[in-house]
């Protein structure tokens, strides 16, 4: 009866071996292949520094504290270790200069711990003089 | 003639265990005659943490209670503070965490599932479930942008939509993953092997698992109907729920529970994408919450009761979470009396653990 069983067992595992071996690895070899990602896929946080006015309302608003702006000496912080990716950034800002990026941030070693500074190049634009009209 | 009793530990660290809980194992021969089991390995104070952040910002704490349950907690928490602020969210957003939810039972069902299999050492099937629940994330990322922390999830409705196109895909590759879960779950409830080591193994009777407060696949695997699903919360109201139920009492019991529950979500799944509404996903949240509330949902491993206190401002005064895995843990000290010892480990793992959830 056993061996009845076990030869049972053989065919089954005979049909998924085959099927196995026309079909493709459900894994990739990252990072030689690049990774798979989707439209959606909350990768990273992408900074524009033209775009930014310094608002901080990034910086107020961020669940765990990984954005600081530096108005005076004009930098734009991020820890990407305590950033959590929530999008209330995004979200939030209103001159879009903070986006959302697909591919997931490299891997840094401790002592960079994951901290990187953008220097905000934005300028703000001159307001057109107004004309006096005539006063007649 | 009978030995005599030996304790033997189990855990904190231990292969079948992902996570830490310490089990002392009394031992008589090689029967076990008690467990006694002890927690706190990984406290976090995640709870502590309500009154110093902002009750829309501990959305995503709350998310972080458990990696594998995660939308049901965030969903669950924001449910709770719904309650708090008497706000009715969109019935699109409503539709689209019950999907989100019925998504999370069944990566968690798999996860378990591949975990279990593993323990038995059947390795080939720990793959194969768990290349089943790689498409269930990325239907997650695909949606939600996140795989397991999924942050979809926020007071007032959900952060993203999902466009009706992608939905009537997503129904589709449903139906694909339906056909190679059949295929899978056959072998786990016909399997001779697994049969062998799970039939008539750590016995949960139904009055044992009702007055010990088992919940979740635990109950339902003992023959008790508990499902918090069946009380209409978010969309089941609408859609119905008839509870999956076993009579076995056994490992194999609760294993076919979760089998079942498998085609079950999948079912729902079918139902919400078909009645989805259209309309907003979000709705403006003005105010602080006040009062009481419980918030119960079910999880993948049982029923989670969020209890939030306001004060009137914008940090809650108090979050209480009670977890399935703590609900459960008397159910297993009585599975594990009069079992032999080299049945513990898988039938530790029948309970679902979740000692990262359990102790927060």
């Amino acid at each position: 009866m056993y061996r009845l069983y076990g030869e049972m067992r053989a065919m089954k595992m005979l049909k998924t071996i085959l099927k196995q071996l026309s079909n493709k690895p459900v894994t990739t070899t990252f990072p030689a292949e690049p990774a798979r990602y989707f439209d959606a896929t909350r990768g990273h946080i992408v900074f524009d520094p033209s775009k930014c006015t310094s608002c901080t309302i990034c910086v107020k608003r961020c669940p765990s504290q990984a954005i600081t702006v530096d108005r005076v000496a004009k930098l734009w912080t991020i820890d990407r270790f305590r950033c959590v990716i929530c999008n209330q950034c995004v979200e939030l800002c209103s001159f879009d200069a903070v986006s959302l990026g697909t591919a997931y941030s490299a891997s840094v070693t401790a002592d960079e711990r994951g901290t990187e500074t953008f220097e905000i190049t934005y300028v703000r634009p001159k307001k057109p003089k107004k004309e006096h009209g005539n006063e007649e | 003639m009978t030995g005599r009793r030996t304790v033997i530990p189990f855990g904190p660290q231990h292969p079948v265990l992902p996570e830490p809980i310490h089990l002392d194992l009394v031992v008589e021969d090689e029967f076990v005659v008690e467990a006694i089991p002890s927690i706190g390995y990984v406290h976090r104070g995640l709870e502590s943490l309500v009154d110093r952040r902002e009750y829309a910002d501990f959305v995503y704490l709350a998310e972080r209670i458990c990696g594998i349950c995660s939308f049901t907690h965030s969903s669950t928490f924001c449910q709770g503070v719904e309650g708090l602020m008497d706000i009715e969210i969109p019935a699109r957003a409503n539709y689209l965490r019950t999907m989100w939810g019925e998504y999370s039972r069944l990566h968690s069902h798999l996860l378990w599932l591949g975990l279990f299999a593993d323990s038995l050492g059947f390795e080939s099937l720990f793959y194969n479930a768990w290349k089943i629940r790689e498409s269930i994330l990325n239907e997650f990322e695909a949606t939600t942008g996140g795989r397991v922390i999924q942050g979809a999830c926020k007071v007032g409705g959900v952060c993203r939509d999902v466009s009706n196109e992608f939905l009537s895909g997503m129904d589709k590759r449903l139906d694909d993953i339906e056909t190679e879960m059949q295929e899978m779950t056959k072998v786990f409830l016909s399997d001779y092997t697994l049969k062998k080591r799970l039939v008539g193994k750590g016995i949960l009777k139904p009055d044992d698992a009702y007055n010990l407060g088992a919940v979740g696949p635990v109950a339902r695997g003992s023959g008790l109907a508990m499902d918090v699903r069946t009380s209409g919360y978010l969309a089941y109201g609408d859609i119905g729920v008839k509870p999956v139920t076993t009579s076995g009492c056994d490992g194999y019991a609760r294993c076919e529970v979760r089998c079942k529950e498998l085609f079950q979500s999948a079912d729902l799944i079918h139902k919400i994408i078909v009645a989805m509404p259209d309309g907003d996903i979000a709705t403006t949240v003005k105010g602080n919450p006040d009062g009481e509330y419980f918030s119960r949902s079910e999880q993948p491993r049982g029923e989670v009761v969020h209890y939030l206190r306001g004060n009137g401002t914008k940090y809650l005064a108090q979050l209480r979470v009670r977890t399935p895995t703590l609900t459960n843990l008397p159910s297993l000290v009585v599975m594990l009396a009069g079992a032999e010892l080299a049945d513990v480990p898988q039938l530790v793992l029948t309970i679902d653990p979740c000692i990262g959830c359990m102790e927060r």
